[in-house]
């Protein structure tokens, strides 16, 4: 935020003529005083450690006896945590500021056509004013995994289901080893035949996760020609014998029961009801197996781990461009606002359509401020420290290592080392160089 | 009756005209209404979380709170303003931020003036020092002043912390209001000179208000840089610690401390929204000043 980093174009007036007046020394002395305070904290804070720090990375961190020439710039490209750092800082740079600009424009361009753009433009903004410390903790509450905690996964686990739903009873397992586990489906081992009654109790189900229409589960009576039985929640508070229904268990209502002929094949697939009780009617003679079908323990969607090591880099660039595309949005805003609308109707009027205006016109007039934006973007983007300290937990720090945030962590994070410390400030000084020449030399073609 | 009959078809077809520009202009309306919802949730979120209890906080997300109201409390924010640590480092916040604020704007405001209007040898070349000097990184000079602050006694004072803020807010503060005095008009200027004023007084009677827009801006700009600063106090301070250096001593139990993070780090952004909200023209027009004509 600070200083938005690129230099104004502002209205630069000629220096007034040099005149000839006897006050002339006093005047010089007037003009050096009120500069005084200024000079000083810059010649101080700003030059003076400039110089030191860039001499200071020529030595090694036992300090000015140890002159080590350039071995901590080859630490900086060689050692593993500093070149993760680097190639974290270059997809920084490859991202943010091209999706941040694209989005200030587009939102810029967009909320010229609604009529309450002052209330879009505040809550696009309102992340400015935010500390990115402040950022981090609020994105770090975001992308907690657990999708019952963390919003994010929240939105995919409803999306995830949406599109596959979660099974009825997906912490079950059996109550008795007569259930066993085959390929996801839980089957009993007891062989079937019309007339016979399948059990097939289930625990390991909280209370909360109990289908809210269950009842009281009933143990079927036999039905001639037909295999009947009951899927329960074979627990009840004390325990209870295991297989046998018994008062306060629970039948488990919607569970998908299959009915396997004896060469394997499916011959029968029902719904449990209400109170856990299910039919197949008319079987026909042979012997035959029941199982739970496996989609009924079809686990949620678990969530992405957003603050895992893969996941984190990306996860940050998002809270980032979060935190700017406001900025972005605001200062395109005003470039389109001070934008010719004659030549956008002109446009228009001669049949072109808004996409056209937009690509052929609206965009190639603002090239200027987009430029501005994008070059901004690139400063920010190498400083980031304070979102990645807060967001990612400290277990992923060495994987969403930035180069400010590497110059930091080895100068002051413990390891304490002043030579590498300062290759990587003169690494990071060496990089917005660029930018430095480009507004000089814009000031200089301003002046004359 | 003639005009009438000539005129029902015009209406009608402006009316048709504005619910086809209303159907086209939905999509636009509603895309936009998602985009600023997710943009608030993030914020809401933080808030929401703030008044949840530990134990909630911990099991399920904050927007259980819409289904259940009654989970949320005051007891988070209670706690913590019974807590020392918190209410010292918020002072000392404010220490910063405001001492910062008027340093900056006092000294880059006189020499925005020495660099617009006051003659001496060398004024451009200090103008493009300053311009040089706008991008330089702070780290370049977080580990000199680390060693020189130790020797004179600035380490972990409110005032070294200030300092530090100052100068690198500067070359920023001299450029934005060098522009604005160039261009307050000369004859102004003049006639005080030929009246005999003192450049002292041109400076605090005619520049600085004359300059208050800018100065707005500035202000503005610095409070919220130095208030939400975390880099420049966890380097020089130890025990002087910001808000922000206050809650980053927190973050090692996350999990756990959630309601003890999350209302300190809404704090931390109450007095910078309300300076926001109160001063968003200056707010903007700094920001323009800083990066566009």
């Amino acid at each position: 935020m600070q200083g938005a980093g690129i230099t104004a174009e502002p209205p630069i007036a000629a220096a007034p003529p040099p005149s000839n007046d006897p006050g002339l020394a006093s005047r010089y002395l007037v003009g050096a005083l009120f500069l005084a305070p200024a000079l000083f904290l810059l010649g101080v804070w700003m030059v003076y450690p400039a110089a030191y720090t860039i001499v200071r990375s020529l030595f090694g961190q036992s300090g000015f006896g140890d002159f080590v020439a350039l071995d901590n710039y080859k630490t900086l490209f060689t050692q593993a945590n500093l070149t993760t750092a680097i190639k974290n800082n270059a997809i920084w740079v490859a991202v943010v500021p091209a999706l941040v600009t694209a989005l200030g424009l587009i939102f810029a361009v967009l909320t010229e056509r609604i009529r309450w753009s002052v209330a879009f433009k505040t809550a696009v903004f309102l992340p400015m004013a935010i500390s990115a410390f402040a950022t981090g903790v609020t994105w770090r509450i975001m992308y907690q995994q657990d999708p019952t905690q963390g919003a994010v996964n929240a939105l995919g686990r409803t999306v995830a289901d949406a599109v596959k739903a979660p099974g009825v009873l997906p912490s079950a397992f059996p109550s008795t080893p007569q259930l066993v586990s085959k390929g996801g489906n839980l089957v009993l081992k007891t062989p079937l035949q019309a007339g016979s009654i399948a059990h097939l109790g289930v625990t390991g189900i909280a209370p909360t996760d109990v289908p809210k229409s269950a009842v009281q589960a009933v143990d079927p009576k036999p039905q001639p020609g037909s295999i009947v039985g009951v899927v329960w929640r074979d627990f009840k508070p004390g325990g209870g014998v295991a297989g046998k229904v018994e008062k306060q268990e629970l039948g488990l209502p919607g569970v998908t029961i299959d009915l396997r002929s004896s060469d394997g094949k499916i011959v029968g697939k029902t719904t449990s009801d209400a109170n856990g009780d299910f039919v197949f009617k008319n079987v026909g003679s042979g012997t035959f197996k029941s199982e739970i079908g496996a989609q009924t323990f079809r686990k949620p969607w678990g969530g992405f781990a957003w603050l895992g090591s893969k996941l984190i880099t990306p996860s940050l660039l998002i809270a980032y461009i979060w935190i700017w595309a406001g900025f972005a949005m605001v200062v395109i805003g005003a470039g389109l606002a001070a934008m010719p609308r004659d030549v956008l109707e002109a446009a228009r009027t001669d049949g072109a359509t808004e996409l056209q205006v937009f690509r052929r016109v609206t965009v190639p007039l603002l090239a200027p401020v987009l430029s501005v934006v994008f070059v901004t973007m690139i400063i920010n983007v190498l400083k980031v420290f304070d979102l990645i300290v807060s967001l990612a937990p400290e277990s992923t720090q060495n994987d969403a290592n930035v180069i400010a945030l590497a110059m930091w962590r080895t100068s002051f994070g413990g390891e304490n080392n002043f030579g590498v410390g300062s290759a990587i400030a003169v690494f990071l000084f060496v990089l917005v160089i660029p930018v430095l020449a480009l507004n000089i030399r814009r000031f200089k073609t301003e002046a004359k | 009756m003639t005009a009438v009959a000539t005129e029902l078809p015009v209406q009608r077809e402006r009316v048709a005209a504005r619910i086809g520009r209303i159907a086209l202009k939905a999509p636009v309306n509603l895309l936009l209404m998602v985009v600023g919802l997710l943009w608030l949730v993030p914020t809401i979120g933080l808030f929401i979380t703030s008044i949840l209890p530990a134990s909630i906080s911990e099991q399920t997300g904050w927007w259980k709170i819409f289904s259940k109201p009654s989970i949320a409390t005051w007891s988070n924010y209670d706690a913590l303003f019974h807590n020392s640590g918190l209410i010292s480092a918020l002072k000392t916040t404010a220490y910063i931020a405001v001492g910062n604020t008027v340093l900056v704007v006092v000294i880059g405001a006189m020499a925005g003036y020495a660099l617009a209007w006051l003659e001496f040898p060398g004024r451009d070349w200090v103008l493009i020092a300053v311009i040089g000097l706008l991008v330089v990184p702070l780290q370049m000079a977080l580990i000199p002043m680390f060693s020189l602050y130790d020797k004179v006694g600035l380490f972990d004072t409110v005032l070294g912390i200030i300092l530090f803020h100052v100068a690198f807010g500067l070359p920023f503060a001299v450029f934005l209001l060098r522009n604005f005095f160039v261009g307050i008009p000369k004859d102004i200027l003049e006639s005080a000179r030929i009246d005999g004023a003192s450049e002292f007084w041109i400076f605090i009677r005619l520049m600085l208000p004359l300059g208050l827009p800018a100065i707005a801006s500035l202000a503005i700009f610095q409070f919220l840089w130095t208030w939400n600063d975390l880099i420049v106090a966890l380097t020089f301070g130890q025990n002087t610690t910001p808000i922000t250096v206050w809650i980053f001593g927190q973050l090692r139990e996350f999990g756990t401390s959630i309601d003890v993070i999350a209302p300190a780090s809404f704090i931390s952004l109450i007095v910078p929204l309300a300076v926001f909200f109160a001063f968003q023209r200056y707010f903007v027009q700094g920001l323009l000043a800083g990066s566009v004509k």
